[in-house]
């Protein structure tokens, strides 16, 4: 297992013209960016406004971008199966590369794709939404960015240096373990997730802090913005599961690197262990996904119907009793595994019961819109394309829920098709328009309706081309993880349909590209603050908002406060004076954060191919910056009044 | 019935004694517990089943002793003590995954 | 270990006594640093589901021992009761240093600390000891998944103790610095709070571990 037979320049030098392509593109970019940098001058800027920001906003901001570029990058591993599978016997990717590919295009969707795309939403919008002037910890918050950056960067890197992780993104032992997966490829999967495992748990407890103790006064938890109950929820799951995605990984990680038994054949250990405790926190985390876009789509129901949304109360019940019972639904990802009929059957019953208040808040969603005055705008297509494309989704996971009929669609193309379906027409379609929703809260100016119906549409239409036919392809027989198939299986004509809409979605999502970059130049501004006639407290501010974002906090007496401030005329209440104006508390911008994500990626590459001296340097740097964070006496300053005055003033609103 | 979830703006009371009581019966109420864990078990006084269910009971109780004795469980700034509930919902996904997984993994120890 | 912003954008106020005049911990008299302590009870949550996996694998392997020894012939019952007293004791005198902390008593916070790092510092050299017999007489984590599981559950928690002394003198240095202020007791509070913690991990650990080990017949 130990690398060592590797020279350095054999983990560069791998004879392969698709590497030798990365390869080329990395360092075309990154001399592309250093050149731009240092012709405008521009290192100062980017250290002292992004690198060591500590403002919720803006780190936000960093989470987007990263999450658009990981969604670009697993999307080109999607294309690259589609077309290895469009037809029989092809190879334009080798079985090995295919096994590398559908490795990381799982793996950099769900952990550095969906996840950033959602801490990016959390940042951005929780704390204006409960009347806050950052998180709860906005150092912490800055750390839990920047390992994931680093964890993100440790995980792509291994596609030209060492090879990438290949026994899927589940990564199951013994497969998984050293016996069968020699190389550093798998080492690269355990690290980045353990490094950015840490940061989504950071993450969890800062934001159920943020919320439980930083609301503006009067927001009492039942009149919070459903949104901000959803990530609640989310939160409260974060920090139950992902303890255990932390101690499988170590787990498989001493079994491989210090050879013990844990998950191998021999001296007794259990492979099944690793997928017991590997889906303790695999099934929590699907819920982690869906459930902030379920608060998305309230938002917007909400505000692009004009009505309150329809059963609050239920609403956030619902939302709290999927968290409670995800919890206990894991075993259906492996009813195969033989774990007995009981158990099944428990597993079993418990998954459907998910259906229940998932049920109910679908029907709240539509009576919402019920007698609504609808706007359609890009946030509210997105969300109408949502309910029927989900509403299938969950249909077929009732179905795979079944324990008798699994062991038919268990790992076949029907899993893939549902998987799909629910991740992307609940996850991506709830971060895709959250991102329209707020686009103006963070930049000030509107994504284009004209190119972004475009990108809707196609990305719409190819997704049911793609996806449809797997389900029957499933149930023809056509497994997961087969690099290729023979002909005359009848598989043909549904893959090649497949391989066009997989096409289609990528054309999609260029447009949808194409759309930001539009809008950057031509973008209408938001000038008002309140594009979209809002309902809740961040419409009420300018956009973008200040860095203090409030310089007064709110009162709160009502739900959805701002709209009823606007329906009854008492907008003036928000209002800013003068005499109110105090010095803000604020934190001061850090390195340290950046510093400890890039000690992460160095402790990351040394366990990776177990350089043990480069870890505990890693290591040592961590702690000498934790030590030297907590002998800081002064990490915070006031914004004197006058300062708050002068932006206040600058915008219209003094 | 939610009742309690919109009480956040009272202010809690603290309680701080002038001699630490607490802290010195918490100490006597873990020892003795240990003590008497120690003593049931090795001394093979019960069957294994009650020997197994009697030590766990103990175990648990000095999850209050430390909480209640040693922690300040129930102390808050203002409002509800949200750690409560924290505490409350991980113990039961504590007890989730381990019942369950050693119900899901017993078919590997019939099969071994 | 990071900064809260406070709702009011006020100065805080350093005094011990709310404006009703109750009593009021100085590691809760401001918002910064009552947030911290909801934060880390938040952590607690979140370790005391990490070991709960740990105990999980080991429980699901305690009986996949190979070739290797079984629990019975592996533990030291004599070992494990002083392991278990003497961490007993270190929640105690950490329950006192905050009492003192409480009292704003300086130096008696700082010896009822350096005690409890005393005695986390013998449980780590004991539990040192016993691994370092074990590995002597054969059993490493490499000789059986059941070894393997026993390994890296108590290591784990020896980690976790060995992480709080370090953090402990770490915070005896400020106290001996600063004196107690806000900030330093709430250090005070929450190292004592993960302290605790590991007391209750450590009484299961000797309940299903050790005992368990031990009487299975």
């Amino acid at each position: 297992m130990p690398p060592s037979h590797l020279s350095h320049w054999g983990l560069l030098i791998t004879g392969d013209p698709l590497i030798y392509g990365a390869d080329a593109s990395i360092v075309l970019a990154t001399v592309a960016i250093i050149f731009v940098l240092t012709k405008y001058k521009k290192w100062g800027w980017l250290w002292r406004e992004w690198l060591t920001t500590v403002d919720h906003k803006k780190i936000g901001i960093m989470y987007l971008i990263a999450a658009v570029l990981m969604l670009f990058r697993a999307g080109v591993d999607a294309e690259l199966m589609r077309t290895q599978l469009a037809l029989p016997n092809l190879h334009v990717l080798g079985p090995e590369h295919y096994d590398q590919i559908f490795t990381t295009h799982g793996t950099i969707m769900l952990l550095f794709m969906a996840m950033p795309f959602i801490f990016a939403l959390m940042n951005i919008a929780v704390p204006l939404q409960i009347g806050a002037r950052d998180v709860a910890f906005p150092f912490l918050n800055a750390i839990s960015f920047w390992v994931f950056f680093f964890a993100a960067m440790l995980l792509n890197i291994s596609f030209v240096i060492g090879g990438s992780p290949d026994a899927g993104w589940t990564s199951y032992a013994p497969l998984a373990g050293a016996g069968f997966d020699t190389g550093p490829g798998e080492n690269f999967y355990l690290l980045s997730l353990q490094i950015t495992g840490i940061g989504s748990l950071a993450t969890g407890i800062n934001f159920l802090a943020t919320i439980f103790k930083m609301r503006a006064p009067g927001m009492k938890l039942m009149k919070m913005p459903l949104f901000t109950w959803s990530i609640v929820a989310t939160s409260i799951l974060i920090i139950y599961a992902f303890p255990a995605l932390t101690v499988v990984l170590t787990l498989l990680l001493i079994d491989r690197i210090a050879g013990a038994h844990f998950f191998t054949i021999a001296a007794g250990g259990n492979p099944m262990m690793y997928i017991n405790m590997f889906w303790i926190w695999g099934h929590p985390e699907v819920y982690i996904l869906i459930l902030p876009a379920f608060g998305v789509f309230s938002e917007i129901a909400a505000t692009f119907s004009r009505k309150a949304v329809f059963g609050y109360k239920s609403m956030v019940f619902s939302l709290l009793l999927i968290s409670l019972i995800s919890y206990f639904v894991w075993a259906h990802h492996f009813f195969t595994m033989g774990a007995g009929a009981g158990v099944n059957s428990f597993f079993a019953v418990a998954s459907m019961l998910v259906g229940i208040p998932t049920g109910v808040k679908i029907f709240n969603w539509l009576f919402t819109m019920f007698h609504g005055r609808i706007r359609i705008k890009m946030p509210m297509l997105w969300m109408l394309a949502f309910i029927p494309c989900f509403t299938m989704g969950g249909m077929t996971g009732v179905m795979l829920a079944a324990a008798p009929a699994d062991y038919q669609y268990h790992n076949s193309y029907f899993l893939i098709a549902h998987f799909h379906q629910v991740l992307i027409g609940g996850t991506l379609f709830g971060m895709l328009a959250a991102m329209y929703y707020w686009w103006p809260k963070m930049f000030g100016f509107m994504l284009n309706e004209y190119w972004g119906k475009w990108a809707f549409w196609l990305f719409n239409i190819g997704f049911y081309v793609c996806f449809e036919p797997q389900y029957i392809l499933g149930l023809m027989g056509m497994q997961r993880r087969m690099y290729t198939y023979p002909k005359g299986m009848g598989w043909t004509d549904l893959n090649f349909i497949s391989t066009i809409g997989a096409y289609i979605m990528g054309i999609g999502f260029l447009v949808l590209v194409w759309d930001i970059v539009y809008s950057i130049k031509y973008g209408e501004r938001d000038l008002t603050g309140d594009p979209w006639d809002g309902r809740t407290l961040e419409w009420s501010l300018p956009s973008p908002a200040p860095h203090y974002n409030f310089a007064v906090i709110p009162t709160i007496t009502h739900r959805d406060h701002w709209w009823e401030l606007k329906q009854t005329g008492r907008q003036d209440e928000l209002k800013i004076h003068e005499q109110d104006i105090r010095p803000i508390h604020m934190p001061k911008n850090s390195g340290k954060p950046f510093l400890i994500g890039l000690s992460f990626f160095v402790v990351g590459w040394g366990f990776v191919f177990e350089w043990y001296i480069l870890a505990v340097l890693g290591l040592l740097a961590i702690f000498v910056m934790m030590f030297m964070r907590s002998a800081e006496q002064h990490p915070d300053y006031h914004i004197p009044v006058e300062e708050v005055v002068h932006t206040e003033t600058a915008l219209g609103r003094l | 019935m939610m009742n309690f979830l919109d009480d956040d703006t009272k202010e809690r009371k603290f309680h701080e004694e002038n001699f630490p009581w607490k802290g010195i019966i918490g100490y006597i109420m873990s020892i003795v517990l240990t003590i008497f864990a120690f003593w049931f078990s090795l001394d093979h006084v019960s069957s294994l089943g009650p020997t197994l269910f009697v030590i766990l009971a103990l175990a648990v109780l000095q999850i209050f002793v430390q909480m209640f004795m040693f922690m300040h469980v129930t102390e808050s700034d203002k409002g509800f003590p949200w750690q409560t509930f924290g505490l409350i919902s991980g113990l039961i996904f504590v007890i989730a995954i381990v019942a369950l997984s050693m119900w899901i993994m017993t078919f590997s120890s019939m099969a071994s | 270990m990071s900064t809260t912003i406070d709702h009011t954008g006020a100065q805080h106020g350093h005094d011990s006594h709310s404006s009703t005049g109750a009593f009021v911990p100085l590691e809760y008299s401001d918002p910064d640093n009552a947030i911290k302590i909801f934060g880390f009870w938040l952590f607690l949550a979140a370790d005391m589901v990490l070991f709960a996996c740990l105990f999980a694998t080991f429980i699901v392997l305690r009986t996949h021992i190979a070739n290797g020894p079984d629990a019975q012939h592996l533990f030291d019952v004599k070992g494990f009761i002083e392991e278990t007293f003497i961490l007993l004791t270190s929640s105690f005198t950490g329950g006192m240093a905050t009492f003192f902390m409480r009292h704003r008593r300086v130096k008696g916070t700082v010896a009822w600390l350096t005690v409890t790092a005393l005695l986390g510092m013998a449980f780590v050299g004991l539990e040192i000891t016993e691994f370092v017999h074990d590995v002597g007489i054969g059993a490493t984590m490499q000789t059986s998944a059941f070894l393997s599981a026993f390994f890296t559950l108590v290591g784990t928690h020896g980690l976790h103790v060995s992480i709080g002394i370090a953090w402990m003198i770490s915070i005896i240095v400020q106290l001996i610095r600063y004196g107690i202020t806000p900030a330093t007791a709430r250090k005070v509070f929450i190292v004592n709070l993960y302290w605790h913690f590991l007391d209750v991990v450590w009484v299961f650990i000797f309940t299903v571990v050790y005992i368990m080990g031990v009487i299975h017949a």
